[in-house]
């Protein structure tokens, strides 16, 4: 190895890792970890999804046929689990991992061995979780904010579930700490704070949300361990503890953490949408302080989930207002989007369309967001379908379609091989259609008055449950078309043109080869 | 410095960032504790004042039913009437017993719990055994009063009210032999 060292860039390099499994065990390397991230989210994603399908399959006549009701709520329990912790934030760190040292023009990220410990926590989680579903008693059911009583009280499962959001706190704590520290210490000269790309901003805001939040749920599993196994009573009534309190120490972590899943989501269609259309991000200061403003509001709207506990009316109305009031930066975001497509010289190849489908369908999840944060309306439609619409608007036709479009966008950039444009056109409309299919009709449900998770309902909401859930197994399938589309653009794509997307800025188009170098930037490029 | 060494500083400092807000959260305890003891917000275990000259409405009559439930306690634990007619402004007494039918001492704390939720608004105790803890020897029998009103303000269309309590026990107790 000595021998090599001296030799030339970019071609000794090469030889230096291990080959076969203990490349992966013993990565350093931020591209070979973005990549496991990426393909241990898709995995979790239909994880994920295989408990949706049932749950969806459950609900596609009223009675129950296929789940009893204690499996159908650790079903609903560990959907919302795998998907949050295990889908949407791994993608998003698979994201930073590939792309934040490429597009500030740093060799790698700050902390190389840290990282590849902040991945293979990962799997060690997800393992509890699944696993959890096999010890007696089955998996935690209480529902993927884990409110006490139930969370007290459950068997085993729960404290599988304890451990395993432990894991995988520290693992995003760790992961934000490396973000960080790579953009504040690492970007090229030249690149200044206010130069850095969208995605990048994003990010830094989310990792910033990341350490202060995080440690809060730590916290809040840690005390539900110690009520539950060594006799204390933070949540126990019986001992002078509140299961109140729970919720809001939980929403103190809980409502940043839904930004912590949108954030990087913004940054990706910001990403895209000046390269389709083909002009500058329209108001690139006003969005980075539309993003802060976001970070700092979301820090204090925690009670708008708990507006039926019986609060006084002033708690109301402040959480209420405060709400409302993050749909003004929203509204900004969305905006600026809107106008750099004005006018624009735009092609619709499957990243923009991602894009586009979801600043429309992200904008119908934020008008039923600010519809739920009317407390009388809120206090109508909590625990209701309405709310697991509002919800599947911002993140699956949210962060999820984000998700989507990036992967889309910088495939050829990982690879040097081009996906299939039809079938990603298909696998949009395909989408968009079922998405909508599924989730449209919920509103209606919510309104309605169906309560979430409950295995079984009432005649009158026979139709559109049977809709909704045709929907879901349409979705569902649509995404076996993703991993197809994937898998044969990694294993047999038509080579990629140096930059495919004439219109694209960032440093990783412009500065460097497709496919992008195992190393790159070791020399940090001149920003000017 | 070099590149590495600034990178450690920052390290360092997220570090202990991470951990202050850990501690943050079990900040939040004490927190709302305190935020609610001096809001008056959940203070069902508060005495409330009893104000003299107090204004009686004669012309209404409301329903109290009074229950009693016990959680893993080894209690018999009843109202000794199990509901009083009262007019809102009136303050009345009301009696609950409780039982230790084990020979080991027990340390209960009993939760109310009020129907309809407004109730907690116009319901002002000024006597309640859920006040402190309760304390039974092996087989003793207690009788406990109950002294509270409604207050006249509310709504015309409440007829019924229900004042629940649950008793649970309390660790300090002697343990029974096989307890865990
Ligand atoms: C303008 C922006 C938004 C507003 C005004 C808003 C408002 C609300 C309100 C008031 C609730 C509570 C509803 C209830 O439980 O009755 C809620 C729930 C929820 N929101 Fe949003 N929201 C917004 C954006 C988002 C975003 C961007 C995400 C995630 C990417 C998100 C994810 C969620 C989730 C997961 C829940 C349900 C949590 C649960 O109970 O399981 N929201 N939202
Ligand atoms: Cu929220």
């Amino acid at each position: 190895m000595a021998a090599v060292h001296g030799d030339v860039h970019g071609h000794g390099h090469g030889d230096h890792h291990p080959t076969g499994i203990m490349r992966w065990v013993m990565t350093t390397n931020h591209k070979d970890i973005g990549t496991m991230y990426l393909w241990f989210a898709l995995s979790m994603f239909f994880v994920g999804g295989t408990l949706a399908m049932g749950i969806r399959a459950e609900l596609y006549q009223p009675g129950i046929q296929i789940l009893e009701p204690e499996l159908f709520n650790q079903f609903t329990t560990l959907h919302g689990l795998i998907m949050v912790f295990g889908a949407v934030m791994p993608a998003f760190v698979g994201f930073a991992n590939w792309q934040v040292p490429m597009m500030i023009g740093a060799p790698d990220m700050a902390f190389a061995r840290m990282n590849n410990w902040s991945f293979w926590l990962l799997p060690v989680a997800a393992s509890f979780l699944i696993i959890s579903f096999f010890v007696p008693g089955g998996a935690a059911a209480g529902g993927w904010t884990f409110y006490p009583p139930l969370s007290v009280q459950g068997g085993l499962g729960v404290d599988l579930m304890i451990f395993a959001v432990h894991i995988l706190g520290a693992s995003s704590i760790m992961g934000a700490i490396n973000i960080i520290t790579t953009i504040l210490n690492m970007r090229a000269p030249g690149m200044t704070l206010m130069k850095m790309p969208m995605f990048v901003w994003t990010w830094l805001i989310t990792a910033y949300l990341l350490v202060l939040v995080m440690p809060v749920l730590a916290g809040t599993v840690t005390m539900l361990l110690t009520d539950r196994h060594f006799g204390t009573s933070f949540f126990n009534a019986a001992g002078g503890g509140d299961p109140v309190l729970f919720q809001h120490i939980f929403w103190f972590f809980g409502h940043p953490e839904v930004y912590i899943m949108i954030l990087p989501a913004f940054g990706i269609v910001s990403e895209i949408i000046p390269t389709f259309a083909r002009k500058r991000l329209f108001g690139y200061s006003s969005m980075v302080y539309a993003t802060a403003s976001i970070a700092l509001l979301s820090c204090f709207v925690w009670a708008h989930h708990m507006f039926t506990v019986g609060m006084p009316v002033v708690g109301q109305l402040f959480f209420m207002y405060m709400t409302m009031l993050i749909a003004v930066p929203t509204g900004v975001k969305v905006f600026n989007w809107t106008a750099t497509m004005w006018q624009g010289s735009m092609t619709f190849e499957t990243p923009m369309l991602f894009s586009i489908g979801f600043i429309f369908l992200f904008v119908i999840g934020g008008f039923s967001g600010v519809i739920c944060a009317i407390v009388p309306i809120d206090i109508q439609v909590q625990e209701t379908y309405y709310v697991i619409a509002h919800f599947h608007y911002v993140l699956v036709s949210g962060s999820l379609f984000a998700l989507f479009a990036g992967a889309y966008y910088w495939i050829p950039k990982w690879t040097g091989r081009m996906y299939n444009e039809t079938l990603g056109k298909w696998h949009f409309w395909l989408s968009m259609f079922f998405f909508n299919l599924t989730f449209f009709v919920q509103h209606f449900l919510g309104l309605a008055g169906m309560p979430r998770r409950i295995p079984d309902y009432a005649l009158q909401f026979a139709d559109f449950n049977m809709v909704s859930s045709i929907g879901a197994f349409g979705f569902g399938l649509t995404q076996i078309l993703f991993v197809y589309i994937m898998v044969s653009c990694v294993r047999s794509g038509e080579p990629a043109p140096e930059k495919p997307w004439e219109g694209a800025t960032t440093l990783e188009w412009t500065h460097l080869p497709t496919p992008a170098p195992y190393h790159s930037f070791e020399t940090p490029p001149v920003i000017k | 410095m070099s590149t590495s060494k600034i990178n450690l500083v920052m390290l360092k400092k997220l570090f202990i960032f991470t951990v202050i807000m850990f501690a943050f959260g079990y900040a939040l305890v004490p927190f709302y504790e305190k935020f609610c003891e001096v809001t008056g917000i959940n203070n069902l275990l508060q005495p409330d004042i009893l104000v003299e000259e107090n204004w009686v409405d004669t012309d209404r009559w409301i329903t109290v039913e009074l229950d009693a439930n016990t959680t893993g306690i080894p209690w018999d634990f009843k109202p000794l009437q199990s509901s009083v007619r009262i007019h809102p402004g009136e303050p009345v007494d009301v009696l609950y017993e409780i039982r230790n039918h084990t020979d080991r001492e027990v340390n209960g704390q009993a939760i109310p719990s009020y129907s309809p939720r407004l109730l907690e608004r116009y319901l002002k105790k000024f006597e309640c055994f859920c006040f402190t803890k309760q304390v039974l020897k092996p087989n003793e029998v207690r009788q406990m009063p109950v002294q509270f009103t409604i207050e006249p303000g509310i709504p015309a269309d409440v007829h019924t009210v229900t004042i629940s309590y649950t008793f649970f026990e309390l660790p300090g107790g002697q343990k029974a032999i096989n307890d865990k």
